[in-house]
């Protein structure tokens, strides 16, 4: 079909994806939640091609540092009240220190080591306060907003991609290939989610970005399996089906040209729908410490410190990620939402 | 109905069975050698061979495959690798207080979740049932770590109300005193997405023409709401009810964890920490067993509430 065609026809009858356009137009709410998404995505992008918290790790201010509102003394201060003594100097109580000629040996050859550091000077207030080492709380949600949110959207990525190839084959073929599937969705779900989760991290035993992502993967395509295998199952015996298998189209090319893009609303759907449910099972399990190593920071390791800087008073870490993640999965559910109301053709627009 | 049974229950082996294979292979492939974990750092081979001997990993796959699936059906895992408590042992003593924790939670969840649904549709569209559903969107929104964090420091460390952790022996003292801030944060989070679900079951029925003659025939609202409305839609609840029964048996990992309730969800947690493969084994086997049978229960008691249905 050529373009010229194809606007034609679209001008007397509109198709799912410019009503769906139209009617998301129409929705406030749901615009402005797009609006908050996108800008998630876009900074945790930015932090990811290093546009953005580039610097999250340096340590510039005091620890602790409070908000720059709550700051009672706004002098920058010396990280270094007094200057180190030399070796030579340290009282060892009557003791020979054993490594006292290796040590000599070392500074002969890197004498820079033993003056001390330049004096940074550490500011005692930032923005949205410090953590315990001294980093900025803002830089900090950032970029555990690159690990939270990449995270949760290429995991939804595996998962839904599996989840649709699964249901495609199991309701479009039927028959054994149906049943073996169905025995396979059957048996992933007679395990709830989170145990599943945790007896596979369990084997794993090894954190890491792309541990997690196979982890929230492998478990999380059930749901999207289940919907797009009753969507084949209604598809396959359609006409516009037949007449391509009458045309002499090919299984592959009736499944994936033909039937899928005719699915296509109820894979969006569930796409957000499992982002919004991986951000959170990441934080979960970083939180744990099951998640991402030590060296990454994510909401869930963020939370974590956040937990026992409370008692402290330190509030500022826990406030960051907590409104950052409860912001960005308000906007993505109600996003959703708006997302199923505008494809769902049975809603009277 | 007993034919529907039977089936049903016969259905669930393979299901079952596919469960035995995922396990064994995640714990017997995937998850590597266990004798170097229970070895320790420093073993010499003779440990090793020693520890494969015990466990059996020295035996082709499928003797591994029978004992595995013999432990299942006597229930005897052995002992924990890193306290040497026996598993069955472990279980028992750890459902209690997942109960004492679970149970009110539920009841308190389902009464209500259902009546803020009842209200929110009979108000349906109106200003009550918009700003409640904004707020449950939000309130599901934050992380439960995040309601657990400043719950525990805001009525516990700083207001004093009730106590930061623990459990004692008392069944008495448990629920009065160490569950209700548990339970009240727990439920925080878990009414939202209930009454979401369950004010989409009662406009489902709200709409149906059986409502419109019941108004037709004169009858008061509060009569057409808790007579016919909530009657018809306490099937799906009660369904969705019984479908969450086998969430009580894992627990709820993050309360236990943070308010030191020797429960088993907490017991997992510290599982998956010390690598201790027996109780995590045991825990997916069990509670995969526990959600089928709760699922055909569920099947069940649908078609009791609701004699249309046609079960095949």
């Amino acid at each position: 079909m050529t373009s010229q065609e194809e606007s034609m026809i679209s001008s007397f009858s509109p198709s799912l994806w410019a009503l769906a356009r139209k009617r998301l137009a129409r929705d406030a709410i749901g615009l402005l939640s797009l609006l908050v998404v996108v800008f998630f995505i876009l900074m945790s992008l930015g932090s990811y091609f290093g546009f953005l918290a580039k610097n999250w790790d340096q340590e510039v201010a005091i620890n602790y540092a409070p908000p720059t509102w709550l700051a009672t003394n706004q002098e920058s201060v010396s990280a270094l009240q007094a200057p180190i003594p030399p070796r030579s100097q340290i009282d060892l109580y009557g003791q020979t220190d054993p490594l006292a000629p290796l040590l000599d040996e070392l500074e002969a050859h890197n004498p820079q080591d033993i003056n001390s550091p330049p004096d940074q000077q550490k500011v005692n207030h930032l923005v949205f306060g410090a953590d315990k080492w001294g980093r900025s709380v803002i830089l900090k949600t950032i970029k555990g907003s690159e690990t939270s949110i990449l995270v949760g959207l290429v995991a939804a990525l595996v998962a839904t991609a599996i989840g649709t190839v699964l249901g495609a084959l199991s309701g479009y073929f039927g028959g054994w290939v149906d049943d073996f599937l169905n025995w396979f969705y059957n048996v992933f779900t007679a395990i709830p989610y989170l145990l599943l989760i945790f007896a596979i991290a369990a084997v794993l035993n090894q954190k890491g970005v792309s541990t997690i992502i196979l982890i929230l993967g492998l478990t999380g395509w059930t749901g999207v399996y289940r919907l797009i295998r009753a969507e084949y199952l209604k598809h396959r015996h359609r006409e516009y089906v037949l007449a391509a298998k009458a045309m002499g189209a090919s299984h592959y090319r009736r499944m994936f040209i033909h039937i899928l893009p005719n699915t296509l609303h109820v894979i969006l759907v569930q796409l957000s729908i499992n982002v919004v449910g991986f951000i959170k099972s990441e934080v979960i399990l970083s939180f744990l410490g099951f998640g991402v190593p030590v060296e990454v920071v994510s909401w869930g390791s963020m939370l974590n410190e956040a937990q026992n800087e409370l008692v402290l008073g330190i509030w500022w870490q826990l406030v960051a990620a907590g409104v950052a993640m409860a912001l960005l999965v308000t906007a993505f559910s109600v996003l959703t939402d708006a997302l199923r109301d505008a494809l769902d053709p049975k809603v009277v627009a | 109905m007993w034919s529907f049974f039977i089936r049903r229950l016969l259905q669930m082996i393979p299901t079952l069975l596919g469960v035995i294979l995922l396990v064994f292979f995640l714990f017997n492939w995937v998850g590597g050698d266990p004798a170097y974990i229970l070895a320790g750092k420093l073993a010499s081979a003779e440990d090793i061979a020693n520890i494969r001997h015990q466990l059996g990993i020295d035996q082709p796959w499928y003797w591994q495959l029978w004992i595995f699936i013999q432990q299942i059906a006597t229930g005897n895992f052995g002992d924990s690798w890193a306290t040497h408590e026996s598993v069955a042992h472990i279980f028992k003593t750890r459902l209690t207080p997942s109960l004492v924790l679970l149970i009110p939670m539920m009841i308190i969840e389902t009464v209500t979740a259902v009546c803020l649904a009842l209200l929110v549709a009979v108000f349906r569209r109106s200003m009550i049932d918009q700003s409640l559903m904004v707020v449950s969107t939000i309130m599901m929104s934050i992380s439960l770590l995040v309601y657990i964090i400043v719950g525990q420091y805001l009525f516990a460390s700083l207001l004093g109300w009730f106590p930061v952790k623990g459990w004692s022996d008392s069944l008495w003292r448990d629920l009065t005193y160490y569950a209700p801030l548990p339970i009240f944060l727990g439920l925080l989070v878990s009414i939202a997405p209930s009454l979401r679900l369950y004010r989409t079951f009662i406009l489902d029925e709200i709409n149906q023409d059986y409502v419109r003659t019941a108004r037709a025939k004169g009858l008061s609202e509060s009569r057409v709401l808790f007579k016919h409305v909530l009657k018809n839609a306490a099937i799906p609840i009660l369904t969705n009810l019984l479908m969450g029964l086998p969430g009580l048996l894992t627990g709820a990992f993050l309360l236990e964890r943070f308010f030191a309730i020797p429960g088993i969800g907490r017991e997992i947690i510290l599982a998956v920490e010390r690598s201790d493969f027996p109780i995590i084994k045991a825990a997916t086997v069990y509670v995969a067993i526990a959600t089928m049978l709760a699922n055909l229960l569920a099947d069940l008691l649908y078609r009791y509430l609701d004699p249309r249905v046609n079960l095949k």
